[in-house]
């Protein structure tokens, strides 16, 4: 597993992309269009698109309802980072938000600091199921910094056949 | 946009497009008050329409169903693609939703 998560992070970084935008629930939808629109080229599968979609969607909305408590302020900002290794993406999520006290707490599934929101508590266990890496990193007061990779598509495969 | 149509004891929820964050707040919000003006004690989540859901789908059948549980009432979902379907299957909504196939 060590070995893998190595190997990927040596390789050449083949696409970038960096992204800003306001902590706002209309950017969830936004952000996760962004995402999907950035490895179109890597031929995912509808599955992988899916699985993609919704990580980032979990992300997102965790910097806008819990990192920013929902507030809806424009200069609360959120940045995403994509980068492409050949065909295993990488997201970074990241907020300057209120942060999270108790990382292995907030990723236990059920677990929610908003039961009266109506939120299941199933944000990080969506993120970890859906993606092949997940690592948070948060500071009280400082914010969020959220990383998920996953390998797309099956364009390597298809060459390896070849 | 998504549709609310009561029939006999059942609030019917026909869901829109995407289910996220952003549209959940409004559908529970509409939905609670079928509950509550209608007196209705079953629910069923029409998924027809629905290609995308994050958890923020689990939390509007989890409040959907603490509300009307007590009373007796069910929570069905119908018409949910296989993406769907995995999306509930993960959260172990099987255990409190009927997922009905077609």
């Amino acid at each position: 597993m060590i070995e893998v998560i190595d190997k990927r992070n040596t390789s050449k970084i083949t696409n970038e992309m960096r992204m800003e935008f306001a902590a706002l629930s209309d950017n969830e939808a936004f952000a996760r269009m962004a995402v999907a629109a950035f490895i179109t080229p890597l031929n995912p599968t509808l599955e992988e698109m899916s699985d993609v979609k919704t990580a980032i969607s979990e992300a997102v909305t965790n910097a806008v309802i819990h990192g920013y408590e929902n507030r809806n302020h424009m200069d609360d900002r959120v940045s995403m980072t994509c980068t492409l290794r050949g065909d295993v993406l990488e997201v970074e999520i990241s907020d300057r938000g209120i942060g999270i006290e108790n990382v292995s707490l907030a990723m236990e599934p059920l677990y929610t600091s908003k039961p009266e929101q109506d939120r299941s508590g199933m944000g990080f266990a969506f993120m970890e199921a859906f993606m092949d890496n997940l690592e948070v990193e948060s500071e009280v007061g400082s914010g969020t910094f959220v990383r998920m990779c996953k390998k797309i598509g099956i364009s390597s495969w298809i060459d390896s056949e070849e | 946009m998504e549709e609310y149509k009561v029939i006999d004891n059942y609030l019917m929820i026909r869901l829109p497009n995407e289910i996220d964050h952003h549209k959940s707040v409004d559908i529970s919000t509409k939905a609670d008050r079928y509950i509550m003006t209608k007196k209705v004690g079953n629910v069923v989540f029409d998924f027809e329409r629905t290609t995308f859901m994050d958890s923020s789908g689990i939390g509007i059948i989890l409040g959907r169903y603490k509300k009307i549980a007590c009373f007796g009432g069910k929570v069905y979902a119908i018409n949910a693609d296989s993406r769907i379907r995995r999306i509930l299957l993960l959260s172990g909504m099987q255990n409190i939703v009927e997922i009905i196939s077609n």
